[in-house]
């Protein structure tokens, strides 16, 4: 399968690929690291007339320090934000979740800043983001705004990035110290979740101090649990089915030939319960 | 069309292409190295892994507009004067493959893998080939030959 024809723009910073944007109007897609882009236009789903490559642009990629926060480019890859010892360090959970993601082919090549724009129920990127209260930054012809993770998903496939406008960073809230755990279900290796829990905990003299938790695949966005991430304050090891019975409340999730929407709220319990104890383990 | 130069095996090549063109088209139409192949077309089989830049991709999931400016190893490239690579090597010994078809790709994504990881356990090995399918041998000898890779270079390493 071959995409249909288009121009090729490679800008190489982020003001010449707003100007190219500007220009292109609506008949320009951005290219990332391409995963779901280049599926994308190989089955002519889509058939823009220009793509505008991202990767020239060496700005976008790495990850800083920002003092209470870590910025991490929209560029990055996934096998760079696993390997970071920054993110390891004060955002565990991100990395948790983003080494679950596909295969280390995919990896090294799909980036951070496009998974999220992409935006895909059942992408794991959305969930932890959302859980650790991210905040993105989006350019656009107007300058510069930011966006909390909890505005940033608007439906499937639809983020608050609008055409034109381009997510440059990724700043995650330090939580150093804190256990993390993604728990992933899908029958066969190298799937996409059915559901998965995104967890991350402060654990203060053997209970819980605070949680929190998001869900992929529990709706047309990745969602928090808020509910459970009250009930969870203060329990134990012992006591943490009572407080996570609750995970699927407030969710609208999938029925697909994986599973009705019955069995995925079911499963939301189950693995909140598992992914809950790994992260007070570490 | 769009001019581009990609060093492919260790040699500069220079040519005109379509920005739609895949990088794996590239390397077998343009450039000629036809070890590498097209299994499944959709980004999910593996077998069009070749290293850009030192890091394993799917080369059915790259345009070869971005490759320009970088470096493609192919299967092709792994040899060196007329040796096998220790990766073919070890596929050859321990019966790695059946038709053979998953071969160059399996091949490789397990370099990366040892790359990455020089001492991986069975398990390891087996999550780090997820991205690489197999329709013949059930994976078993695949394993086989990466353990035996991984064994023989960490006993070179712990004899120097
Ligand atoms: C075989 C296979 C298995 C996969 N399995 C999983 C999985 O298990 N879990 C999972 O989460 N994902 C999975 N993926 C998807 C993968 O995570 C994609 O890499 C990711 O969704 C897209 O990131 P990218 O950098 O490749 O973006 P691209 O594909 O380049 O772009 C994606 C979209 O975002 C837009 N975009 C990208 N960057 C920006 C930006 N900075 N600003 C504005 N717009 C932008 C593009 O225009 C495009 O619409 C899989 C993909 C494949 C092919
Ligand atoms: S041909 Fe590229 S992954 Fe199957
Ligand atoms: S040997 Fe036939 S597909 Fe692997």
């Amino acid at each position: 399968m071959i995409p249909a024809s288009f121009d090729y723009l490679a800008p190489t910073s982020v003001e010449e690929a707003l100007s190219v944007l500007a220009e292109a109007g609506d008949d320009a897609k951005v290219l990332a690291g391409g995963q779901s882009l280049l599926p994308i236009l190989r089955m002519r789903l889509n058939a823009p007339e220009k793509v505008v490559d991202l990767g020239r642009i060496e700005a976008l990629r790495g990850v800083r320090d920002g003092g209470d926060h870590l910025a991490i480019g929209a560029m990055t890859p996934y096998s760079d934000v696993v390997a970071n010892d920054l993110v390891r360090e004060h955002a565990g959970l991100l990395a948790r979740a983003v080494e679950t993601v596909a295969d280390p082919q995919i990896r090294h090549r799909g980036t951070l800043g496009g998974a999220l724009v992409h935006a895909d129920p059942a992408g794991d990127v959305g969930a932890p983001v959302l859980a650790l209260d991210a905040t993105m930054v989006v350019v656009g012809p107007g300058g510069e705004r930011t966006v909390p993770a909890t505005e940033f998903f608007h439906d499937l496939f639809e983020t608050a990035v609008g055409d034109g406008e381009l997510l440059t960073e990724i700043r995650i809230p330090k939580h150093t110290g804190w256990g993390s755990a993604y728990e992933k279900f899908v029958r066969v290796s190298h799937q996409w979740s059915i559901v998965a829990v995104a967890a991350t905990v402060r654990v203060e003299g053997g209970s819980i101090a605070e949680a929190r938790v998001g869900l992929t695949n529990m709706g047309n966005t990745p969602l928090r649990a808020t509910a459970v991430e009250q009930a969870l304050v203060g329990s134990s090891a012992s006591g943490l089915a009572d407080a996570c019975a609750a995970a699927a409340e407030g969710t609208n999730p999938p029925s697909d030939l994986n599973g009705d929407a019955d069995y995925r709220r079911h499963l939301a319990t189950v693995l909140t319960r598992r992914a809950v104890q790994k992260a007070m383990e570490g | 069309m769009t001019r581009i130069t990609v060093t492919v095996d260790g040699v500069s090549c220079t040519d005109e292409v379509e920005p739609r063109m895949l990088l794996v088209h590239y390397l077998r139409e343009v450039v000629g190295k036809v070890g590498t192949v097209v299994g499944c077309d959709t980004s999910n089989c593996g077998a069009c892994t070749v290293h850009l830049d030192g890091r394993s991709v799917k080369s059915c999931n790259v345009l070869a507009v971005q490759a320009d400016g970088h470096e493609v190893t192919t299967i092709e490239g792994l040899a060196t004067n007329g040796e096998l690579h220790p990766m073919q090597a070890a596929f050859h010994e321990n019966h790695a493959l059946q038709c053979g078809y998953c071969t160059p790709g399996m091949i490789m994504q397990a370099v990366d893998l040892l790359k990455e990881n020089p001492n991986p356990s069975e398990e390891e090995i087996r999550v780090g080939l997820e991205g690489n399918l197999c329709r013949c041998t059930g994976y078993h000898n695949i394993v086989k030959a990466v353990a035996a890779v991984a064994a023989s270079s960490s006993s070179e390493r712990s004899s120097v």
